[in-house]
């Protein structure tokens, strides 16, 4: 098998297949979903049965259901926070890193204090200034995770920064957008990939716990974090409950990372037959 | 190169500063306050009334901001609304707990995530990495209170090698403090080596598709040499970064862990402290908290700029 | 340790005598050969239940904080009022029957009336700093709540327009209007009884049991007994460990694993990890804890009684006390008289889920676009999400469109409850029906969550208070229970039980309606057997 151009290997091929069914159960779960998500069908905690494959969660809905369910909520929104996450830090650290000077100071402080910041008087200063919303929700999470990316985006592009080939295009005057998507963009991608791989997966616990506090996700909406969190005291019990949504977090995180190893060895690779 | 560390030490002051304002105001804005907090709905209006006038409460805010401010400059952290000890005596058994938790767990993590990582990168591809791989993955895709759970069920209830309680007190000697801790640490240390190790793997990665690694390849010199000799020391910036980060995380992010261990660090005290609206504790956690922060990347930047011969010396 | 145990239990202990013990036990439902054999038992632990003195309680404890202080006017949670049991004593105790009896007040009487209340205070009491209880002592500790004071008890004892001492052992408290309950205030765990003119709370001097030995708050309380304890028959062990332990399963696993003796707030979900083993027992009580969501009665579409009524049938009762409590609670009737309370109204017939009722009600109200939402948080109680959840699920979202609305934890009580039209919270139940009552129904009462306002209600709520007739304040109670059920805003789906757990080698750890803990004095009581 083959996708741009490039082979295949075979974790890649599992890592895209856990991908895309994912996607599928997401895009298809009003359809094949056995029962709604708020839908409760017998009592809490009631044992799988052939009409519950995995049993009936804390308030008597159908696990496998909420997890097709979740599957739309968790993914498209972690999708979403993450790729806004990238672009922000991305951007505002290459351009941190390429101009340098006041630019490169101001926005690392500012970076630095809101990274200072602990998350738990952050959250509740957005809170109570811009309410409980699912945009508000995006956008905190998108805004949190990006002072992340954006320290680790200026360091590596420092690194690249510093290199001949960028030195040559600045004397060369090349514009600023040049230098960023033709010089260090291409060079700095393995770090990134790799940080979103792991940023996409951490996204999900991060809904829960902030949806804990009320922001966000309503009920009677699934979401896989969500789900861990109403569940976790089941382990106790010897009770699978709680590992059928970890599961699945942890089966995507494996997919998707399959992929990005796959893509950080085409990158190793093209560099080295095109270097 | 002094004058670099010192232009950094003064930056980060600043942004100490201003996230002992930013702090503040946070503070100031969260919906309640203290005497509701803690009454709940045993409130009337005049006991609400009554305690915020014996909290001093009522006066302005920048006037508070700047008494606890001066009282800092001397050492004073002021005295917690809610139970009038000494903030200061209150933080530091906590603080030092704190420290020692995440010492305890990054002296297991860092080296063992630098390692793994670095096999993994001179065997991309092959079964131990994509072993290591999986495992890693698959520790950090659960939240860390569940790990926590599921360590304890088998380690404390189940086969009863260590406490369930990292309950320790000032007294608690060194050996017994390392065993009360040890699923904490377990925790902590599951939860970040994957991702130092993931990101230590991708920076030797990406450092080995430069030429000059391709040079050292086209020499014949062994592979566990190329990585450990020159696309290591190349790949440290995003390395120092990613480990500088999770340091951080050890020092401010642990409460959870904290509340399952039940083990008396700063996370639980600045949550218990946030959600009373107890401000100078608050406060005090908050300036610490940041500090760690800034200290730590103020301490990765100088180290990713003195690893790079670049960087170190600028033309 | 069910309810049958613990009649046995306060039979041994001389509580309770044969007859009222029989008479108790028909009373919860206990059948002939049952009665035969838990007299015999009950005889054979009067023989070994005794007291054992000496040793540590370890216990493990939920509902504490860093923030806690040892200020009694200011514990709000489990922690702090059980440390304050075993330092303090109050005037009147609350027995776990719900009846005020003497404490540090050997008698109490009221006048004609109910208005004036005369105490008379125990003699020859000491302080742990050597001072005798006196007059002066309970004159200046009642006073502490009253006032300008932030006193969680500040509302209550508002009802006290004075108080005076009358001799070194008796003081008078006059009431702005007469209350038969008056005493059940004075069982509130704030209201302890310090020295005379006492402000220093972080070495606090009082005449329990025990003193205070080391307080790291939010982790670790240890108190220890300084000698004899004037109480004959309480205050056994040596010392008291508090550890706080706020996280459920970490609790639950320090029980197991032996590293406490006695937990708090056992969960229901998990609580059969304790009833498989030999060597605990769960400790459980009927108690007058209540979940609520409240409808504000004078705001639309609250206004409409067919809507009120329609979301009284649309709530599955038994379902949600499955459901949030795994079983361990009893169902409510949208009043807020627990089945435990003397004055319960046991004939009113029992509201049920009723989805045709509720569809018709709701259709009868004929409210095109109704509106309704639900606001909730867990901050409210562990479980007011799910709770409201249950009820959106119930209602049908076709049938009566419910929509939830989880709010931000912080600040819940100050910008959520008594604001919103309709919120989700919680009540901790109080000693005496008619304080329940008018805490959260008397028309303008500031905690009237549901803007009840109801001049029938207010003149029954008016009798029964200054009633001392036995048989007339029941009708007055029990008449506006049923008010309640039939038009209140208020959807009680039911009364959670208290759910300690310990280790079977502690013994005179007894179930109490009233709080967790036994009502807070487990430090005083629990024994360790040998």
């Amino acid at each position: 098998m083959r996708l741009f151009g490039y082979k295949l290997n075979i974790t890649a091929t599992i890592g895209l297949a856990i991908i895309v069914l994912n996607i599928a159960a997401a895009v298809l779960a009003p359809l094949i979903a056995p029962h709604g998500q708020a839908d409760i069908v017998g009592d809490a905690w009631a044992d799988p049965s052939s009409q519950f494959w995995l049993g009936l969660d804390n308030l008597g809905r159908d696990i496998v259901s909420r997890l097709l369910y979740g599957a739309r909520l968790s993914i498209g929104l972690s999708a979403l926070i993450t790729v806004l996450a990238f672009f922000i830090g991305i951007v505002c650290g290459f351009t941190a890193a390429a101009v340098g000077g006041w630019v490169d100071m101001l926005l690392s402080r500012v970076v630095d204090l809101l990274l200072s910041m602990p998350i738990l008087i952050s959250a509740f200063m957005v809170l109570s200034v811009l309410g409980t919303d699912l945009p508000v929700l995006v956008v905190t999470i998108a805004l949190l995770n990006a002072t992340l990316v954006f320290r680790l985006a200026r360091a590596v592009a420092m690194n690249i920064a510093a290199l001949e080939f960028v030195e040559a295009a600045k004397v060369r005057g090349e514009g600023l957008w040049w230098i960023i998507s033709r010089e260090i963009l291409p060079n700095a991608v393995p770090p990134l990939v790799a940080e979103f791989g792991l940023r996409f997966c951490f996204t999900f616990l991060l809904i829960a716990a902030l949806s804990f506090l009320g922001l966000g996700i309503q009920p009677p909406l699934a979401d896989w974090g969500s789900m861990v969190k109403d569940y976790r005291d089941m382990i106790n019990l010897d009770s699978p409950a709680p590992l059928y949504p970890a599961g699945a977090i942890a089966l995507l995180t494996i997919g998707v990372n399959f992929v990005v190893d796959w893509m950080l060895s085409i990158h190793s690779k093209g560099h080295g037959e095109g270097a | 190169m002094l004058k670099l560390v010192a232009q950094r030490f003064a930056l980060g002051l600043l942004t100490l500063f201003a996230a002992s304002v930013l702090i503040f105001a946070g503070t100031e804005i969260l919906p309640g306050d203290l005497a509701s907090a803690i009454l709940q709905n045993n409130a009337t209006p005049e006991s609400l009334a009554a305690m915020r006038k014996e909290l001093g409460l009522e006066r302005p805010a920048y006037v508070r901001y700047g008494e606890w401010l001066g009282g800092v400059a001397h050492g004073n952290l002021g005295r917690s609304l809610a139970n009038n000890r000494d903030v200061a005596d209150e933080i530091a058994p906590r603080l030092k707990n704190t420290l020692f938790l995440a010492l305890y767990a990054a002296i297991i993590s860092v080296p063992l995530a630098v390692v793994l990582g670095l096999l993994a990168a001179i065997r991309q591809g092959g079964i131990y990495d994509r072993l290591v791989n999986v495992v890693t993955l698959m520790t950090i895709s659960v939240p860390e209170y569940f790990l926590a759970y599921v360590l304890v069920k088998y380690f404390a209830v189940g086969l009863g090698w260590f406490p369930s309680l990292a309950n320790v007190t000032s007294n608690t000697g060194l050996l017994e403090r390392l065993n009360l801790t040890f699923l904490a640490m377990l925790t902590l240390v599951l939860v970040i080596v994957a991702y130092m190790m993931r990101m230590t793997r991708a920076s030797v990665l990406s450092v080995m598709a430069s030429p000059y690694i391709e040079m050292a390849m086209l020499k014949g010199l062994p592979k566990w040499r190329i990585v450990a000799q020159h696309a290591f020391p190349n790949a440290l910036a995003p390395i120092i970064n990613v480990i500088a980060l999770n340091l951080a995380y050890l020092v401010t992010g642990v409460v959870v862990v904290e509340a399952v261990f039940v083990y008396p660090g700063l996370g639980q005290l600045m949550v218990d402290a946030v959600s009373k609206h107890d401000v100078p504790v608050v406060q005090a956690c908050g300036l610490i908290f940041a500090g760690a922060f800034i200290l730590l990347n103020m301490t990765a930047d100088i180290l990713a700029i003195m690893s790079n011969p670049r960087l170190r010396h600028p033309r | 340790m069910s309810e049958l145990d613990y009649l046995k239990r306060l039979h041994s202990a001389g509580r309770l005598s044969r007859r009222d013990l029989i008479g108790r036990a028909l009373a919860v439902g206990a059948t002939a050969p049952m009665l035969s054999g838990l007299l015999a038992s009950a005889d054979a632990l009067a023989a070994t239940e005794q007291g054992k003195p000496g040793g540590t309680l370890r216990l493990g404890l939920g509902g504490g904080s860093t923030t806690d202080s040892l200020n009694p006017l200011a514990a709000n949670d489990s922690v702090m009022i059980d440390v304050l049991f075993g330092i303090f004593n109050g005037l009147v105790e609350n027995a776990p029957d719900n009846r005020p009896v003497p404490e540090l007040a050997e008698k109490f009487e009221p006048k004609p009336g109910a208005a004036e209340w005369i105490f008379t205070l125990r003699k020859g009491i000491q302080f742990h700093n050597g001072k005798e209880f006196d007059a002066d002592d309970a004159v200046y500790s009642l006073n502490l709540h009253r006032g300008d004071t932030k006193s969680g008890a500040a509302g209550p004892m508002k009802a006290i327009s004075d108080v005076k001492k009358l001799d070194k052992y008796q003081i008078q408290v006059t009431l702005a209007a007469g209350d038969a309950d008056f005493p059940t205030i004075l069982t509130d765990y704030h209201v302890m009884m310090v020295p005379n003119g006492f402000t220093d709370w972080a070495k606090p001097v009082g005449t329990g049991a025990f003193t205070l030995e080391a307080f790291d708050p939010g982790v670790r309380i240890a108190l220890k007994k300084p000698g004899k304890y004037w109480k004959p028959d309480r205050g056994y062990v040596d010392t008291v460990e508090y550890n706080v332990i706020n996280d459920t399963s970490a609790r639950m696993n320090a029980l197991i694993s032996g590293q406490v003796d006695v937990i708090n707030r056992a969960d229901p979900k998990t609580v059969s990890r304790i009833e498989k083993s030999p060597t605990l027992e769960i400790v459980r009580a009927a108690g007058g804890w209540y979940p609520v969501m409240a409808m504000m009665v004078d705001r639309d579409p609250y206004t409409s009684l067919d809507l009120r009524q329609a979301l009284k049938y649309a709530v599955d009762r038994e379902q949600m006390i499955k459901t949030l409590f795994s079983g361990y609670g009893t169902l409510g009737n949208d009043h807020p008289i627990p089945r435990s309370d003397p004055y319960f109204n046991s004939e009113l017939a029992q509201l049920k889920y009723d989805p045709e009722k509720a569809k018709f009600h709701f259709k009868k109200a004929g409210i095109s676009d109704p509106k309704i939402v639900l606001q909730t948080s867990d901050a409210a109680f562990n479980g007011a999400v799910d709770m409201a959840t249950l009820l959106q699920a119930t209602a049908g979202k076709d049938d009566i469109p419910i929509q939830v609305k989880k709010e931000s934890a912080d600040g819940y009580f100050d910008n959520v409850w008594l604001k919103g039209s309709f919120v989700a919270s919680y009540w901790g139940g109080r000693p005496a029906a008619t304080q329940m009552l008018s805490i959260a129904y008397k028309s303008g009462a500031p905690w009237n969550e549901s803007h009840w306002n109801n001049e029938k209600f207010d003149k029954l709520l008016a009798d029964a208070q200054a009633e001392t007739d036995e048989a007339k304040r029941k009708n007055s109670i029990w008449a506006m229970q049923e008010l309640l059920r039939d038009e209140g805003g208020t959807l009680i789906p039911c009364f959670r039980d208290w759910l300690d757990a310990h280790s079977k080698k502690v013994g005179g750890h007894t179930p109490h309606s009233g709080f967790d803990m036994d009502n807070g004095r487990i430090a005083e009581k629990a024994f360790l057997k040998g």
